[in-house]
């Protein structure tokens, strides 16, 4: 369903993505976990057509989203790092909207709406703004517009940021059935292993922009001699603590705390 | 087309539900209709140019239109804080219909803004020569507001963060309307003045808005037309241009 092979992406001097090739299987859950900077924000960026790879391919549902852009497009939804939400619009204009991008016919919209607000329990507040959402409220209606245009892949870029233990569990729970019921291929990443552990069927490590190991949670523990999956990432990646620059987006975040807008 | 509309409707929606700015943004046109249009009316008066009110009531209307395009076209700047621009842009549509909606969208409540405006100049006691001629005025008000809605896009494309917006409004939109004829008569000015008020975009839109709205025309409607025509589709242009160079 995904296909990545030999994938490189250079910033200027800086190579972010140094030539990872993987393969995830049609409705399987796959995490791909690496510390900060280690170049899987990046990935998601070439895999969801937002940035350009400088070398390798990549293949979505048997498509090159480098050349195929749109029909790529048609066939993934994502889910940020950061919030991509309206917020000076309700719910349900949100996933109006989203629908409306995404081509989605407007019987099937409606009732697609209405299904996917009512499971992540957010048909109630519809007609709130989202400005009026908590952190988990809002996660949970940008998983369940991810899912509105029915993709056959579903990017979630640490989509449990920030939210408390109720929120990512049930969270989860909603992934996991529409991966069963929908049978929608999930692309995560995640800090929290334990989350990984739960959920993923495989295991992707990413370290320095190469991918170190690869496999189903068990076989990486056995392959490193841990007895959690934490353990396994540690030994893999090393204890150093890794910084990040911030970007201009970051410093407007931080702008915009200040004035409360 | 649905993506343009959906775009363009909220840019709607958002001006109709933030009562608290269209009203702040009433503020700076009446300052400036109360302070310039009666303040120095009497000078204008006594030089034999007739009421400075009614001089300068079209160019409050198109400066509350430039302010109002490119205050729209910063916000992409927010949406790129709060991460929507993101949203738009990973979806099936292409780069270009996003950019026209937003743009007809700021252009939209622009010209609405324009109008709100034209009103408040009516209660302060500006007269049109002839009410007939007002949709001659809103033609003007709608070429006006797109062209700067399109600049607002490039600008909002281009800088990166609140920074950047000063730099905009003090070396590119001040001025602009500064030097526009929007606040004085644009006939006898020193040579490098003339030279600046014509190579200034929006004194075409200003003096097409004068004309049709008090009938003092400082080229003609032919002319502020075809150069309003000519200088939208460049801007429109340069705005789509930059929109599609957008990187996140």
């Amino acid at each position: 369903m995904i296909r990545a092979d030999n994938l490189v992406k250079t910033f200027g001097d800086f190579t972010a993505v140094k030539g990872i090739s993987f393969d995830v299987k049609q409705g399987e859950i796959f995490a791909f976990l690496g510390p900060n900077g280690a170049g899987k924000t990046t990935t998601i960026k070439m895999l969801t057509t937002l940035l350009k790879p400088t070398s390798g391919t990549i293949e979505l549902d048997g498509l090159n989203p480098t050349l195929k852009q749109k029909e790529a497009r048609r066939r993934f939804g994502i889910v940020f790092q950061d919030p991509s939400l309206d917020n000076e619009q309700t719910a349900y204009e949100n996933m109006e909207l989203h629908g409306i991008l995404y081509h989605v016919p407007r019987k099937v919209r409606a009732e697609r709406i209405e299904t996917l607000l009512k499971l992540f329990e957010l048909w109630d507040r519809k007609d709130d703004y989202v400005k009026q959402f908590s952190g988990g409220m809002k996660r949970r209606l940008e998983i369940a517009r991810g899912f509105l245009h029915t993709p056959k892949i579903l990017f979630l870029d640490e989509p449990t940021l920030g939210l408390d233990p109720q929120s990512r569990n049930q969270l989860w729970t909603h992934v996991k059935r529409l991966n069963e019921t929908e049978k929608t291929t999930v692309f995560l990443t995640t800090h929290y292993m334990d989350e990984a552990d739960r959920v993923a069927h495989r295991i992707a490590i990413i370290d320095h922009g190469k991918l170190i190991a690869q496999g189903t949670s068990a076989e990486l523990k056995v392959s490193t001699n841990s007895d959690s999956l934490e353990g396994a990432f540690l030994a893999l990646t090393g204890e150093s603590i890794r910084d990040e620059s911030a970007s201009s987006a970051d410093g407007m975040r931080q702008m915009a705390k200040m004035w409360r807008r | 087309m649905s993506a343009i509309y959906i775009l363009w409707l909220r840019e709607l929606k958002r001006y109709i539900r933030s009562r608290v700015q269209i009203i702040s943004s009433l503020g700076q046109p009446v300052l400036y209709l109360l302070a310039l249009g009666f303040g120095l009316g009497p000078v204008f008066q006594r030089a034999g140019n007739g009421s400075y009110v009614q001089f300068i009531a079209p160019g409050v209307v198109g400066m509350s239109i430039l302010f109002m395009c490119v205050f729209s076209g910063i916000s992409i700047l927010w949406d790129r804080q709060f991460g929507f621009l993101k949203e738009t842009l990973v979806a099936p549509v292409s780069r270009m219909q996003i950019m026209l909606g937003r743009t007809l969208g700021s252009a939209t409540v622009a010209t609405f803004q324009g109008l709100l405006v034209f009103i408040v100049c009516l209660i302060a006691g500006f007269r049109p020569h002839s009410w007939a001629a007002l949709p001659q005025a809103f033609l003007f008000m709608a070429m006006v507001a797109i062209t700067f809605a399109a600049l607002g896009t490039a600008f909002g494309s281009v800088i990166k963060d609140m920074q950047g917006f000063p730099i905009v409004m003090n070396f590119m939109v001040l001025p602009m309307f500064f030097l526009s004829g929007a606040i004085f008569p644009l006939a006898n000015l020193p040579t490098a003045l003339t030279v600046i008020t014509h190579l200034d975009p929006l004194t075409y839109g200003i003096d097409g808005l004068r004309g049709s709205l008090i009938g003092a025309w400082h080229f003609s409607f032919g002319l502020d037309l075809a150069i309003m025509s000519v200088i939208a589709l460049a801007f429109l242009s340069l705005g789509a241009y930059r929109f599609s160079k957008i990187q996140l």
